[in-house]
């Protein structure tokens, strides 16, 4: 145990990431068959809210992870983009299920489907299924929480991240 | 009421309108006259009780060539549902009346028989696509409809067709 007064030594950095990643706020935004897995996640069996990641808030300006959750159409691929653009930075982006990650069943035939999301918007986590289990979300929530946990940031200073 | 007995019963008012009875599998269809669709709905719907409009769908036969809006007036009285099939030249845009004045429903299912074939309801009350975008170019559910490349400066094909099939992780 630490006595009252004494002193923890850590970077600046160390600090930031470990409170970024115990409070990732993601948005409510649910676009097909995943988002279904995604409010079970979300919900008490799975409990998303155990990794500090479970206030969906409403509003993208509020949020930092946006979990595309659905088949992305071409005529949703623009409001994903305005809406990824009104989120603040730092923020991530996780890739759910496959017609997210590539266009699932609709990648040849699919005349209005993106084929994948990551052609407007960069991805940080991938994740396969059709759709995933939560406990694929999980392990990729927890995998985002581990490269938000190495990410080095000083003091509040961000790289623009580079747009696909 | 069996399908003969309807069929019977609208040839005998409409001789002109009703063209034909098509004896398809599993259930037979009326052909009629386009420009007729409004009096035969009214009729089924005022005297022979068919109180709802089950669906309105659009068929594209390019061997024919003909674009076909096919109606399903359904009766809870007598619980029968008959197709009625009006057949529209294959052009770019034939119309054919509305029918949003005597169902209600037929407004949205006009709209996406429009958005998918092309075909133009004339007097609709809201003529607009519905399920593609608004500068959507083309109508996706007609046999001869080619994808697009690009799409407001996204690509649409996971590959193009000069390119090598490999995976290029995502950028086309």
């Amino acid at each position: 145990m630490l006595s009252q007064d004494s002193l923890v030594m850590t970077s600046v950095d160390e600090v930031l990431s470990w409170g970024r990643k115990n409070s990732l706020w993601p948005l409510t935004f649910g676009l097909a068959c995943c988002a279904i897995e995604m409010m079970a996640t979300g919900a008490a069996d799975y409990d998303l809210e155990r990794f500090g990641c479970g206030v969906f808030r409403a509003t993208p300006r509020q949020s930092d992870l946006m979990i595309v959750a659905g088949t992305v159409t071409l005529k949703m691929a623009s409001r994903i983009r305005t809406l990824y653009d009104q989120m603040p930075d730092p923020k991530w982006v996780i890739s759910m299920g496959s017609c997210a990650n590539k266009g699932g069943p609709y990648w040849h035939e699919g005349y209005h489907v993106l084929k994948g999301v990551d052609r407007v918007i960069p991805v940080d986590v991938y994740v396969p299924g059709c759709p995933p289990r939560p406990e694929t979300l999980i392990e990729a929530v927890m995998m985002l929480q581990k490269k938000i946990r190495v990410t080095q940031n000083t003091l509040g200073i961000f790289e623009p991240r580079k747009h696909a | 009421m069996t399908f003969d007995e309807v069929f019977e019963k609208l040839k005998t008012k409409f001789p002109d309108a009703i063209l034909a009875k098509e004896e398809t599998k599993p259930d037979p269809a009326v052909k009629i006259e386009p420009s007729k669709i409004k009096e035969i709905l009214a009729f089924m719907r005022d005297e022979l009780k068919f109180e709802t409009l089950g669906c309105i769908s659009g068929v594209d036969y390019p061997k024919i060539p003909a674009l076909c809006v096919v109606y399903h007036p359904t009766s809870y009285t007598h619980k029968t549902i008959v197709a009625l099939k009006a057949y529209l030249p294959r052009t770019e845009e034939p119309s054919i009346p509305t029918v949003t004045d005597l169902f209600k429903g037929a407004n949205w299912l006009e709209r996406e028989t429009y958005d998918m074939f092309g075909i133009r309801f004339t007097g609709h009350p809201d003529h607009r696509r519905i399920l593609c975008p608004e500068d959507w170019v083309g109508y996706p559910l007609r046999k001869d409809f080619k994808s697009p490349d690009y799409y407001n400066g996204m690509p649409v094909p996971l590959y193009f067709a000069e390119e090598e099939k490999t995976d290029t992780g995502g950028h086309a």
